[in-house]
């Protein structure tokens, strides 16, 4: 686990298994909002190819805190953050339609944006843009 | 054409009720077009009915996304006949500048559209031309429905 500084706001790098300790943790110092979950899609760039990122605010500390953890390809999934604080449960879907990474202990892990039948996971760096050839405009030809 | 026949497209185009289907950016407009400036109640339509069942008219303003489309149908299926579409903007005409996976690329993919107005968004005035030339259209018979 390491700290680091990104433009004077603080980041914590958390490794998978500790994930929902250190969000337990950081609900008991004070971390009343998890403001955001996301995901970030390295693909080639890096052995671990996703990152979960949670960004929590607390209102008592007046301070900002961000939790990042990497997530594998295959069977990516982590630790839900939803029986720690509710407002994480759109988020969570939301990541998981987008990206794919499933989250344990999640009550409804369901497709969000996307349509139920949707196959495939639109944020990823290996899915097409989905465009439609238009005249006079080159476009990819995509699944 | 007979006088009823006359009478009956008279009387359609001067009280056409629109249901509401804004979905996005193009709705202000659409409200905008509604309210006291560029006035739709002297057209007699100033009524969006909530229920498809008594609108005629659906404009269509907005972006449809996938998940969108079915409930579009459906609205348009509870619509009693005669019914018109007016795709309103560029994101219902063709996808507007949304050429990926998460918008139906038209709404006539889904819908038969009658009215095309193009704009991003359209407006008041292009919106009012897109309504006068449907009654125009209606009037001289070009629609049948």
């Amino acid at each position: 686990m390491t700290w680091e500084d990104s433009h004077a706001q603080d980041v914590a790098r958390v490794p998978g298994e500790d994930w929902e300790a250190f969000a337990r943790a950081a609900k008991e110092a004070g971390f009343e909002i998890c403001a955001d979950v996301t995901a970030v899609d390295w693909m080639r760039q890096r052995p671990e190819r996703f990152e979960v990122v949670a960004n929590l605010v607390s209102m008592q500390h007046k301070s900002r805190l961000r939790m990042i953890t990497s997530v594998g390809r295959g069977q990516p999934s982590v630790a839900s953050l939803t029986p720690i604080w509710p407002g994480a449960g759109f988020a969570e879907r939301e990541v998981y339609d987008m990206f794919g990474i499933e989250f344990e202990g999640h009550p409804d892990l369901t497709r969000i944006l996307m349509p139920d039948d949707w196959e495939g996971h639109p944020l990823r760096k290996d899915f097409g843009v989905g465009s439609v050839p238009v005249q006079f405009k080159t476009s990819h030809q995509v699944s | 054409m007979t006088t009823v026949d006359k009478a009956a497209k008279w009387a359609r185009t001067r009280s056409m009720f629109p249901a509401s289907f804004g979905l996005a950016c193009c709705a202000i407009e659409m409200m905008a077009t509604g309210v006291a400036h560029y006035d739709l109640a002297r057209f007699g339509m100033e009524a969006f009915r909530a229920s498809p069942r008594q609108a005629d008219l659906m404009v269509v303003a907005g972006r449809v996304s996938q998940k969108m489309a079915p409930v579009l149908r459906q609205v348009y299926d509870q619509m009693p006949d005669p019914k018109w579409v007016i795709s309103m903007g560029a994101c219902a005409s063709t996808g507007g500048m949304f050429n990926n996976y998460a918008l139906v690329q038209g709404v006539d993919q889904v819908v038969p559209v009658d009215i095309y107005i193009p704009g991003c968004p359209p407006g008041p005035q292009s919106l009012m031309h897109g309504i006068l030339t449907l009654h125009d259209k209606i009037m001289a018979g070009e629609i049948v429905n």
